[in-house]
């Protein structure tokens, strides 16, 4: 990593890092317990995209309860909570047919609301601003700042006008450094600063290794004759085998929209699996077409999630800063929603913080934190579902009984917890699994990648670094191309990773990083992590409208 | 020597935009706003003659609600002085718009304004023209080039097959083609302190009503996918009887 001299230098009492739901309730609960008090804090929240909600991407169905507790009075504030989640569907899907399973506990939705996260942002953020939190969006931080008692200081944003090969032009800026008493990393799921966090403080020493899934979502406008406000559908089976875990959401919302998307483990074994492709078939099956005919998809995104739940939650504090979350990896599995754990997260590190900021000689590490958080119904609820997603690592009707078993047996209080295993070691030799021919796209149910990417609006500035590292670039063909068949060019979403050459007997690895979605899997699935995400120019990455 | 910048807000131009289902409009909803490329170009302009040491003041201004204060805080923190937003509604035609910063003229008296020739929303390119024809001062369309001196000032304009130099007196008005320069990414201490600067609100009685109302808007036709021909002769025989073209 190149060091910048960097001459500006801002310091504020809490510098938070990702303006997604857990940093902004954050920011918002601060400046609250200030007000209340009587005190002053100065609150900065630094955001990659190209403004608060740009990134974000979610299915999604909210359950209000966090926000009930940040801001009892939403509905006046005007909160985007318009769709009141109605019907309840749970199918499992065979190649032509659908069969209707009964709902679990944990999927009833009554009392949530059908959500644009990134629309619920944009209102967060507006609220977080009226109460004097300065936001600065397209400010990417890009390394973590110590001080030199090994304790974090603070965050420095990404350098600007770098050319490809990382000489400064004449636009050149080194970025700025911003100060903190306590840095709040809320980067989602598998946060780029974390990730170095985690080593510096090897903070998941006592957890298990975190499990994902990469989501891919589209937002349809239905005809009104198909739309049905508020119906929230779950499907599990066709088009993946058995031995994968995954399966689709599908959420009636306003303006006859559809949000329709499709969730697959990157646990999964057969590199020849594509869950892009898998998503385009699965639109194509009856059940769903149905719905799909006559309408026209209007956006595009993925982004990757944390599926590894209670056992794989990391240390989340070290001295000068904590995990917030997904970056910490706040999602409960089974009721397919995470947005009211990682905002209560959020909640409780704002007034573990206050607290520990406001007294005399105590100490650079909020302990407190966790130990609130581990009092709170947030970590009950995590616990008692903590066996669900593991119980699928033996397929999917193992898992679906174990699940059950878990549920109405023992109600989440088994005597045993199941383990995880890194995603990444999961994928086997491409030789072990025949080659996936999936259909080609029709281009009005299923579409290409290319296609895809442009609805999700997405640039880069030209002529920046390459903000995709590769540790060893001969292992993109020794390892990856040899062993695995380039699983990078099928798991990622937005065809960033391309062969060349193969006809001519010299295969090379092209990266086409201006297509990026900023999701995060080839990071996670990399066979032998040699892809290192880290964070382009600010203002980079896709822009969001309504996902 | 004072500038005046009038910026628009616009739909960002990575943004795609399509056409609401009941074709009234294009849908904006959420979707991420910015200054107008070609107006960003003329507050980059503005500030390099601030920079050269040929304008003291450069004041940028809007029309429109208070979600326009997102603009002109990044006009600010490119460098320009102070702001105005004339509050008003975000979509108004080009002539009430022309007639809105007329009125800021008078009260602000600049010798110069710059502005983009057009916004990448609706492509007028009127408002620069109409503004110069209410004031009574000379105006130059899609500048190259200028060069600021004393009581007049140079701009190279782009023509038709080439370029035309041209010399005005001022105050005057030039309205920038993408050509001008380069705008600048503003940093983040600038944007820190682009939230202290002055901006002032206000309100004028003009009529702004519309004069022109719009039909129907439709997204262009689609491209349909093209094909391979294995040889030239297919080629020829399909462009001369299925395209008609030769």
């Amino acid at each position: 990593m190149p060091i910048f001299q960097r001459d500006d230098v801002m310091e504020y009492d809490v510098v938070i890092v990702g303006g997604g739901p857990s940093g902004l309730t954050a920011a918002i609960k601060l400046k609250q317990l200030a007000e209340k008090e009587g005190k002053e804090i100065s609150v900065c929240l630094l955001e990659k995209g190209n403004g608060i909600g740009a990134h974000i991407l979610s299915g999604a169905v909210l359950e209000p309860r966090t926000l009930n507790e940040l801001f009892p009075d939403w509905k006046e504030r005007g909160a985007p909570l318009n769709v009141p989640a109605g019907e309840d569907k749970f199918l499992f899907l065979t190649e032509r047919g659908s069969l209707k399973l009964p709902t679990p506990p944990t999927m009833a939705n009554h009392g949530n609301y059908i959500i644009s996260l990134g629309n619920f942002c944009r209102w967060l953020g507006e609220q977080a601003e009226a109460l004097g939190v300065e936001i600065f969006p397209e400010t990417a931080a890009y390394e973590v700042l110590y001080n030199d008692d090994g304790s974090v200081k603070g965050v420095a944003t990404a350098p600007m006008g770098l050319d490809k090969e990382g000489n400064p032009t004449d636009d050149f800026y080194p970025g700025m450094e911003l100060l903190a008493k306590q840095t709040i990393f809320a980067e989602g799921c598998r946060g780029s600063l974390t990730k170095t966090l985690m080593e510096k403080f090897n903070l998941r020493a006592n957890c298990d290794p975190e499990t994902y899934g990469i989501g891919i979502k589209e937002l349809w406008e239905i005809k009104p004759e198909n739309h049905q406000e508020g119906l929230i559908m779950h499907t599990i089976g066709w088009p993946l085998s058995n031995d994968t875990y995954g399966g689709s959401f599908f959420y009636h919302f306003e303006n006859n929209q559809l949000a329709i998307g499709f969730v697959i483990g990157l646990d999964y074994k057969n590199p020849w699996i594509s869950p892009f492709e898998e998503f385009q078939r699965y639109k194509t099956h009856p059940a769903i077409r149905k719905y799909l005919e006559g309408g026209r998809r209007i956006s595009y995104g993925a982004r990757a999630l944390v599926e590894g739940g209670y056992q794989a939650v990391p240390k989340l504090t070290f001295p000068g800063g904590v995990l917030i979350g997904d970056t910490a990896g706040f999602l409960n599995v089974p009721k397919v929603k995470g947005t009211h754990m990682c905002m209560k997260s959020g909640l409780v590190a704002a007034e573990a913080i206050f607290e520990h900021i406001n007294k005399e000689n105590a100490g650079s590490e909020v302990t407190e934190y966790s130990d609130k958080l581990k009092q709170s119904w947030m970590w009950d609820e995590l616990y008692t579902v903590r066996n669900i997603r593991p119980s699928f690592h033996w397929g999917l009707w193992p898992g679906l009984v174990l699940s059950a078993i878990d549920t109405y047996l023992f109600r989440g209080k088994a005597p045993w917890t199941m383990h995880h295993h890194d995603d990444h070691s999961a994928l086997e030799n491409k030789a072990k699994y025949p080659k996936i021919e999936y259909p080609k796209p029709d281009g009005v149910i299923s579409f290409d990648r290319l296609s895809s990417v442009y609805l999700s609006s997405t640039n880069h500035r030209d002529g920046q670094p390459c903000h995709l590292k590769l540790k060893d670039e001969s292992v993109a063909i020794n390892v990856n191309y040899d062993k695995f068949g380039s699983p990078e060019t099928r798991y990622c979403p937005a065809g960033v990773y391309e062969i060349l050459g193969e006809e001519e007997g010299k295969p090379r690895l092209q990266i086409n990083s201006q297509n990026c979605l900023h999701c995060k899997t080839c990071d996670i699935k990399d066979p032998t992590q040699n892809i290192n995400w880290t964070v382009p120019e600010g203002g980079g990455g896709p822009n969001y409208p309504n996902m | 020597m004072k500038v005046l910048v009038p910026v628009k807000r616009v739909v960002d131009y990575n943004v795609r935009v399509r056409v609401k289902a009941d074709g009234t409009d294009v849908d904006l909803a959420n979707a991420k706003m910015s200054i107008n490329p070609f107006d960003d170009i003329a507050v980059e302009e503005a500030i390099r003659l601030k920079e050269k040491g040929k304008a003291k003041e450069v004041v940028a201004v809007t029309i429109g609600d208070a979600k326009a204060d997102e603009q002109l805080r990044t006009a600010l923190a490119m460098g320009a002085d102070r702001a105005i937003r004339v509050d008003a509604a975000a979509n108004l035609q080009p002539l009430a718009v022309a007639k809105l910063l007329a009125e800021v003229c008078k009260e602000e008296n600049p010798d110069l304004i710059i502005t983009g020739n057009q916004a990448i929303d609706d492509d007028s390119a009127q408002v620069g023209q109409m503004l110069a024809a209410l004031l009574g001062r000379p105006q130059a369309y899609s500048a190259c080039a200028v060069e600021a001196g004393a009581g007049s000032v140079k701009v190279t304009k782009v023509i038709d097959g080439g370029k035309e130099t041209v010399e005005l007196t001022t105050p005057a008005v030039i309205t920038a083609s993408d050509k001008l320069n380069e705008a600048r990414l503003p940093k983040l201490p600038d944007i820190m302190k682009a939230k202290k600067k002055p901006l002032e609100v206000k309100t004028y009685g003009v009529d702004v009503a519309p004069r022109l109302s719009v039909s129907k808007v439709s997204e262009p036709p689609k491209r349909s996918a093209g094909i391979k021909v294995p040889d030239v002769a297919t080629l020829v025989d399909k462009l001369k009887n299925e395209a008609k073209v030769i």
